[in-house]
């Protein structure tokens, strides 16, 4: 009995540890990446590249989500404003959702998924395979050489990713609202410009999202490099990388909504 | 083993989150000589060769290579150092999403401003010497375990190191693709007026090539000398790491308890 | 060759994500919004705000002129001191009069300007004279009430 108590007090104890020395570390890594930055921008083509591994390659699944989402936010949308007599207020509801909340969050959910796994693993096999460690023998920093301008594409991305998201979802409510159901066109756009503010609402998202890109770009770098150097440790790393950065997303959005939108 | 050592190992210890890995080192690698450094899975070889690469440091002692202490080197001046050294890695570590063309090219292109024809020549003489010219369009994906590792003996030598590292490079490779690489590594090196080291425990392909052995086993140098002398040693370790015996000094059995024990048979005399 | 594909495509990502921006800022909110370098600032005083909020608009005659900067609170006068940046396209008197205003029922305040007729027109960082604060419904039920209690007996004579 005792000895289970210990057993589990042990247990807790390790994996506090654990947890705060892997926090550590990938401040310490997050670190050297920044320092390590300057080749990112000496030799653009290099971030330009990862940019497209990022960006270009999430943009299917972004343009199609964005759109879809946008549909059922007008469907949903039109089906609940109805019964208040103010389907006009159609545009205003699914303009902030997105440009607010949708758009960020669900933009850097599907970017963790499609763009954080494909980090971690291309930096995981990389180094399992012994190719960091042969680019640091031919003395090349794999920090300033990959890392760095993987982490500078990402966070480059996941803005943009963000904003055709929202413009996407946007023109979905557009088609089911005004199109199909038949909301007034002008009444539509109007109520959506009269509510949504360019600094309050749209620059909001827009820092949202950048701080999203920041985290999902940092944890799938830092899983990947950290993955234990075989093919299972590589796999649990993707696992991880797509568990933690919905997690940090949502507590991420948590912390900046409570900041942006309390209305003081 | 007469002139001035390129790299030196003084009473070099190394451990690894406080397992000892290495217990007190020497070794030197003379200019122009290939070296093997031999000895069981796990005992330390390839530690050695990180040490020299300054990708770890020694808890204790001293490596120097051409004069400069690696664990003294500031963060450019151990890059400086290594581009001068040339390593070859077990698989070939190969970068996957790169050509051969490419992956030989890189060294050339991250280090040196050359024009883009210079560049294509220099690949082209470098994939000449290992004899992989034609295979210059092809993926890493598409070359034989062999031809990997050829790729990425071109790609280590395109700087012209004078230190040149082989890490397990008979692994897993067919006879014909030994005899290639272990007649390319004293080819090049004789070609380059490098120095090798080769970390391996392939006793009959290293021992035709190499002009001398450090055999190390648990962390310390058991034997050294040419490999004549090796081969003659009356020790037994020496012996049995040489002819593969199967039983020895370095016993089949893991330690544990004894046989009889775990059958629940304490009367049994060992 | 290769290289020119990969550029091609993170073009035209990069346009496409800037577009998207654009038209978020410029079709979906209201970029043209004041913004404090082509506006000017006038203050006022009111002895209760409500619901007022920064950034609220400022309306004249239903139309947006301007923002509410920021809202204060005057410990000697016991007021709340609000400033508006108010576009320079609008110019008003200087006994026009602003109001904390409700759009709708239950939607969001206002500050509504309504023009006087003095031929001089505000200045940056003057304040307005004329103010009527929002109104609180606890003290409109309580007018009401006092009202009916007041009118009640006489009704009845």
């Amino acid at each position: 009995m005792i000895g289970a108590i210990d057993h589990g007090l042990r247990l807790i104890g390790s994996r506090v540890v654990d947890g705060i020395w892997k926090i550590g570390a990938a401040s310490r890594f997050a670190g050297t990446i920044l320092l390590r930055s300057g080749m990112s921008f000496r030799r653009l083509q290099l971030t330009l590249d990862e940019v497209y591994f990022t960006g270009v390659l999430s943009l299917v699944i972004i343009v199609v989500s964005g759109l879809f989402v946008g549909l059922v936010l007008g469907l949903q949308g039109y089906e609940t404003l109805k019964r208040y007599g103010s389907a006009e207020a159609l545009g205003t509801l699914v303009a902030l959702s997105l440009v607010r909340e949708l758009g960020p969050v669900v933009a850097a959910l599907l970017f963790a998924s499609r763009a954080g796994s494909a980090i971690t693993a291309k930096i995981g096999i990389m180094k399992s395979t012994e190719q960091l460690s042969a680019m640091e023998m031919m003395a090349v920093d794999p920090y300033a050489r990959v890392l760095a301008p993987i982490f500078w594409g990402g966070t480059i991305s996941m803005p943009l990713l963000a904003a055709i998201f929202s413009a996407f979802g946007v023109f979905g409510g557009y088609l089911i609202g005004v199109v199909i159901i038949g909301v007034d066109s002008g009444a539509f756009w109007s109520q959506m410009q009269a509510s949504v503010d360019l600094w309050n609402d749209v620059m909001n998202g827009v820092i949202k999202s950048a701080v999203f890109g920041v985290a999902v770009t940092l944890i799938a770098l830092f899983e990947g490099f950290d993955a234990p150097p075989t093919a299972e440790g590589v796999s649990y790393a993707v696992t991880r990388t797509v568990v933690t950065s919905a997690l940090a997303i949502l507590a991420l959005d948590f912390v900046l909504t409570s900041f942006m939108f309390t209305g003081v | 083993m007469t002139s001035s050592p390129l790299v030196e190992l003084a009473d070099v210890e190394f451990s690894y989150a406080a397992r000892p890995i290495l217990k007190g080192i020497n070794m030197r690698f003379p200019k122009g000589k290939v070296v093997a450094i031999m000895g069981g899975s796990g005992c330390g070889k390839t530690t050695i060769l990180r040490l020299i690469g300054g990708q770890i440091k020694a808890t204790r002692g001293r490596v120097t290579v051409a004069g400069e202490s690696v664990d003294a080197l500031s963060h450019a001046d151990l890059y400086a150092m290594r581009r001068r050294m040339g390593m070859l890695f077990q698989f070939g570590a190969l970068f996957t999403d790169l050509t051969v063309f490419e992956n030989v090219a890189f060294p050339l292109r991250e280090h040196t401003k050359l024009p883009e024809s210079v560049v294509r020549d220099l690949v082209l003489m470098k994939l000449h010497a290992v004899g992989l010219r034609g295979a210059a369009a092809l993926k890493p994906s598409e070359l034989s375990g062999g031809m990997a590792r050829r790729v990425a003996l071109a790609r280590a030598i395109s700087l012209d190191p004078m230190l040149m590292m082989y890490d397990e490079p008979f692994t897993g490779l067919d006879p014909i693709s030994l005899g290639i690489i272990a007649n390319l590594i004293r080819r090049l090196n004789d070609a380059l007026g490098a120095t090798s080291v080769l970390v391996t425990h392939d006793v009959e392909a290293s021992f035709k090539i190499v002009d001398y052995v450090y055999l190390v086993a648990a962390g310390v140098i058991v034997a050294e000398g040419t490999p004549d002398e090796i081969r003659d040693s009356s020790e037994p370790l020496v012996k049995q790491f040489v002819r593969g015996e199967a039983d020895g000094p370095v016993g089949f059995h893991y330690p544990g308890t004894s046989y009889p024990e775990d059958f629940g048979l304490p009367g049994v005399p060992k | 060759m290769k290289r020119t594909t990969v550029d091609l495509w993170v073009g035209v990502f990069v346009t496409g994500g800037l577009i998207a921006l654009l038209i978020l800022a410029l079709k979906v909110g209201n970029a043209s919004s004041v913004s404090a370098t082509d506006g000017y600032r006038v203050f006022a005083e009111f002895d209760n705000i409500g619901g007022l909020k920064p950034r609220a608009p400022v309306k004249s005659a239903g139309v947006v002129v301007g923002r509410v900067e920021s809202i204060g609170f005057d410990n000697k006068k016991f007021l709340a001191r609000v400033t508006l940046l108010v576009d320079k396209k609008y110019q008003f008197p200087t006994d026009s009069s602003a109001s904390i205003l409700t759009a709708g029922l239950l939607g969001e305040q206002y500050i509504g300007l309504d023009g006087g007729g003095e031929e001089v027109m505000l200045k940056d960082g003057e304040q307005m004279k004329l103010t009527q604060s929002a109104m609180v419904l606890e003290k409109l039920i309580g007018r009401f009430f006092a009202s009916k209690a007041a009118e009640g007996p006489s009704s009845q004579e």
